[in-house]
């Protein structure tokens, strides 16, 4: 096992808690990502939408300061010190991804983060079984695409 | 410092916190999240330890601040309140779990690799947002 690719796996995931803490402490909000930019693109609440810009900006500005850094914090498999990491497939595959993204977070009201991470951390039944639900979702069409039809993702 | 300032720097704080997690923990690197979900090949635990690291830190900071009693620039936490598993919140789930597995996106870690920028990433980011519009109409 690659302990140096977990422990850092461990240090980023505390750093997302950290943002999560740190936003229900500043703000009073659930750090979801397809609550917080979703909301912002297709709602544009009004009074309400300087912070989820600004957490846009942030989140993007994130991996651009680790590369300005530099020191290998990167953790890009098989790709030493690496920060991004290639799509896994091209335009048309990465189209039907997107939309199936964009369409089960924003109906079933979270991600990763949200139902996730911050759900998880409240025992919320919902994210509970969210979460569940994807996880075994995405296991299984990982199953399908690589070992059925023996696919190149 | 008006509340309009510190809400919007509290805003980007979190955010900046949030990508250098993604960075440092390997999650903008698509072929972690797949290795994690493949389950039957050469299985990739990185993001066992990224979701189980942010869930502690999440549930014991979460504890702190609620004792505060309100958020530091809110009058109160903006907390779901709602408890009933219903078919769009698993039926959405499952959906978002298919392109997760297709592509090893999920919104965060699509959003934050725009610092490295591709066709394929921009595409299902397009396609993404066009899906969140969608899901607002239903």
């Amino acid at each position: 096992m690659d302990w140096t690719a977990s422990l850092q796996g461990l240090v980023g995931g505390v750093l997302i808690g950290l943002s999560a803490v740190w936003l229900m402490g500043s703000l009073g909000r659930i750090a979801g990502i397809s609550g917080i930019v979703g909301g912002l693109i297709t709602q544009r609440p009004k009074g309400d939408s300087a912070w989820r810009l600004a957490f846009l900006a942030g989140l993007v500005s994130g991996p651009l300061v680790v590369m300005a850094v530099g020191g290998g914090l990167g953790n890009v498999a098989n790709v030493p010190g690496a920060v991004i990491g290639e799509p896994a497939g091209g335009v048309p595959l990465m189209l039907l991804a997107g939309l199936l993204v964009g369409l089960g977070t924003g109906l079933g009201s979270g991600c990763t983060s949200g139902h996730g991470v911050c759900g998880l951390a409240r025992l919320a039944p919902r994210s509970m079984a969210a979460t569940a639900m994807f996880l075994v979702a995405a296991i299984v069409t990982v199953y399908v695409v690589r070992h059925l039809l023996g696919g190149g993702v | 410092m008006s509340s309009a300032t510190a809400t919007t720097a509290a805003g980007y704080v979190a955010g900046l916190l949030f990508g250098l997690g993604l960075a440092v923990s390997g999650m903008t690197d698509p072929a972690r999240v797949l290795g994690f979900l493949d389950i039957a090949g050469a299985w990739d635990p990185t993001l066992m330890f990224v979701l189980g690291g942010a869930v502690i830190t999440t549930f014991i900071g979460y504890r702190l601040v609620y004792m505060r009693g309100r958020p530091l620039f809110g009058n109160s936490f903006q907390l779901p309140s709602k408890q009933e598993l219903d078919v769009k919140l698993l039926g959405g789930a499952a959906l978002f779990g298919i392109g997760w597995g297709l592509s090893g996106y999920c919104p965060g870690p699509a959003i934050a690799s725009l610092g490295g920028p591709s066709l394929p990433l921009l595409a299902l980011l397009v396609a993404m947002v066009g899906g969140w519009f969608i899901a607002k109409r239903c």
